[in-house]
């Protein structure tokens, strides 16, 4: 029985190890060598990288990460909660609307990241349309700014939270619904004291979903948020690129790994506690 | 007359069938009705549309005297008992009972809940969760939730059937007690008639929508108004076009009298212990089962016999 278990295992195991923890190793050394002329690394082994972390350049690029992840994440729980509400309650349609929910993921995101360019750049489709109707004179500036780096990444990531909440609400006792309103409570009590609480659990999975990958975003600040909107992906891309730095661009990444993992064991012991 | 509930008229009619069907009855203050019916008959509609949950199709439902059809359920005095108890699961036993004061931003909470659960004995279970208790304990909580909140009437949707039967009876009797020291109107549906019958001040029956008698449980047993209600009550056999209850069947060797009396072919007799049923064949082929005295002459398969019955035990409808 045990053999057979650890053969069913060894494909998984042959490919963690092989693309998973060798890359790991990989960058674990780089992050402790010294950077090469033309890219690449070189000896000696110093700790130097890490040091540079404390920059406070590199600190608020970090910091900016988490409050425009931190910022989508809300948003897309706020825009994803009623959105699953909805499904769960329309009967013979839910398997439309969730099919409606994953659609986006039949293209690929570079493209629908283009897309949202042509939508909001200055000669775009909503500039364009709101000056043909006169509302405004000059194009208002829709692209290459916070703002649009956390539209695209709500757009992008409100599946990975509609999903866990809405099998959360699915598998609501609607009984429980109907108690909380016997025993007096309104529509808006019901939410805050039942049917919140009584999510939390796809609520914090979908949160874990969104915000992670919200965090390591290159591609989105990238595009959306033009050279202005560093995120802490963006520096990590151009440390390999452009900069020719991969001791330091090693460095920050296992920096971000390693923050990113301490935040979800304290969300997970906290969730466990019942705290969230 | 103090009715604290009245139902005029109400319907309740889906695309497909009518679950309820013109039901117009009387609920007095402080009385214990059970509503009874098969499964099916629109007992729990009629219940959920006394709580707010469906809205009637035609009818007034009035509570102390005024028409509660705008109400939504968390504006109606009156609170629920489920099936399932619908505790809620992320909160104590205390939080669970101190839930709808709260919501009612009453005074003196955290006290009244834990009078409540003195009542229904759970004191020392308040810091417990729902999972952590035994059903007869998540019985006591979803009722001390809605007793907390003095409702005009607790409506008990089938609250004993979650229950093992060993418990059944004994909550049965303190169920009874509680209502009794409480004084609140009780309005308790179920498909068992044994419980309706020991329970109820007055029972309603109910049958594919419609409200075919309301009495005390003697009226509604030993004077049904209809077949189904009789048949539904208890066993009985259909004489002709009369029945009698099995207790009330005589069945001998020798023609007692006329008119009240049937001759029949004993088919078999079983032995259930305080008794025997003996079970005979009628001329016209309908069967009678007699309720006699395990001390009685014993009867023999394929003996003939005389089924009779005393004067006013015969139930006739038309």
């Amino acid at each position: 029985m045990n053999r057979l278990r650890a053969w069913f295992l060894a494909p998984s195991w042959a490919v963690m190890l092989a693309l998973f923890l060798a890359p790991l190793a990989i960058i674990l050394a780089y992050s402790f060598l010294t950077r090469g002329t033309y890219g690449g690394i070189s000896l000696p082994w110093t700790r130097e990288s890490y040091q540079r972390l404390a920059d406070p350049i590199y600190l608020a690029i970090l910091w900016r990460s988490f409050w425009i992840a931190g910022v989508s994440t809300v948003f897309c729980l706020l825009l994803g909660f009623p959105l699953a509400l909805f499904i769960s309650r329309s009967g013979k349609r839910k398997d439309l609307y969730l099919s409606l929910v994953m659609l986006p993921f039949w293209t690929s995101f570079l493209v629908r990241t283009y897309a949202w360019m042509f939508l909001l750049r200055d000669t775009g489709l909503i500039n364009t349309l709101l000056q043909k109707l006169g509302l405004i004179h000059s194009p208002l500036p829709l692209l290459y700014n916070d703002g649009a780096v956390i539209l695209g990444l709500v757009y992008g990531y409100l599946p990975f939270m509609v999903l866990p909440v809405y099998a959360t609400l699915e598998r609501l006792d609607r009984n429980l619904l109907e108690a909380s309103a016997d025993l007096g409570a309104r529509p808006w009590a019901t939410l805050t004291h039942v049917m919140v609480p009584l999510c939390a659990p796809g609520i914090r999975a979908g949160t874990i979903l969104v915000f992670i990958p919200c965090l390591g975003a290159y591609l989105t600040p990238d595009l959306l948020g033009g050279g202005k909107s560093v995120m802490i992906g963006n520096l990590i891309q151009n440390q390999f690129t452009t900069a020719r730095d991969w001791p330091f661009g090693s460095a920050v990444s296992l920096a971000l790994m390693a923050v990113v993992m301490l935040l979800l064991a304290v969300f997970v012991r906290r969730g466990e506690e019942g705290l969230l | 007359m103090n009715a604290v509930l009245e139902l005029r008229e109400v319907s309740k009619h889906y695309p497909t069938h009518r679950a309820v069907n013109r039901i117009s009855v009387n609920i007095e203050r402080g009385e214990f009705f059970a509503l009874l019916g098969p499964s099916g008959c629109g007992k729990t509609t009629t219940l959920r549309l006394i709580a707010g949950f469906e809205e009637p199709t035609h009818g007034e439902i009035r509570l102390s005297g005024s028409n509660i059809h705008h109400l939504k359920p968390y504006q109606r005095n009156v609170s629920t008992v489920f099936q399932n108890y619908a505790l809620f699961p992320h909160l104590t036993v205390q939080q669970n009972v101190e839930f709808g004061l709260h919501r009612r931003a009453e005074n003196h909470i955290g006290k009244r809940a834990r009078e409540v659960l003195e009542l229904v004995r759970l004191a020392g279970k308040e810091s417990r969760y729902p999972s952590e208790i035994s059903g007869g304990e998540r019985q006591r909580v979803a009722l001390a939730r809605s007793l907390v909140l003095a409702p005009e009437v607790l409506l008990l949707d089938e609250p004993l059937s979650a229950l093992d039967p060993n418990l059944r009876k004994q909550v049965r009797a303190e169920l009874k007690d509680l209502q009794r020291s409480v004084g609140i109107t009780f309005l308790f549906v179920t498909h068992d008639q044994e419980e309706a019958l020991s329970m109820a001040d007055r029972l309603g029956v109910m049958n594919a929508g419609e409200l075919q008698q309301v009495g005390t449980p003697e009226e509604v047993y030993l004077r049904p108004r209809t077949r189904f209600v009789a048949s539904f009550l208890g066993a009985i056999n259909w004489i002709g076009d009369i029945g009698v209850r099995p207790e009330a069947t005589r069945i001998a060797k020798r023609s007692t009298e006329e008119g009240r009396c049937r001759p029949a072919t004993v088919v078999q007799s079983t032995f259930l212990g305080n008794c025997v049923h003996v079970e005979a064949r009628l001329a016209d082929g309908q069967t009678a089962v007699a309720q006699v005295s395990r001390l009685a002459e014993p009867f023999a398969p394929g003996e003939a016999v005389y089924v009779s019955w005393e004067p006013g035990d015969e139930q006739t409808f038309e």
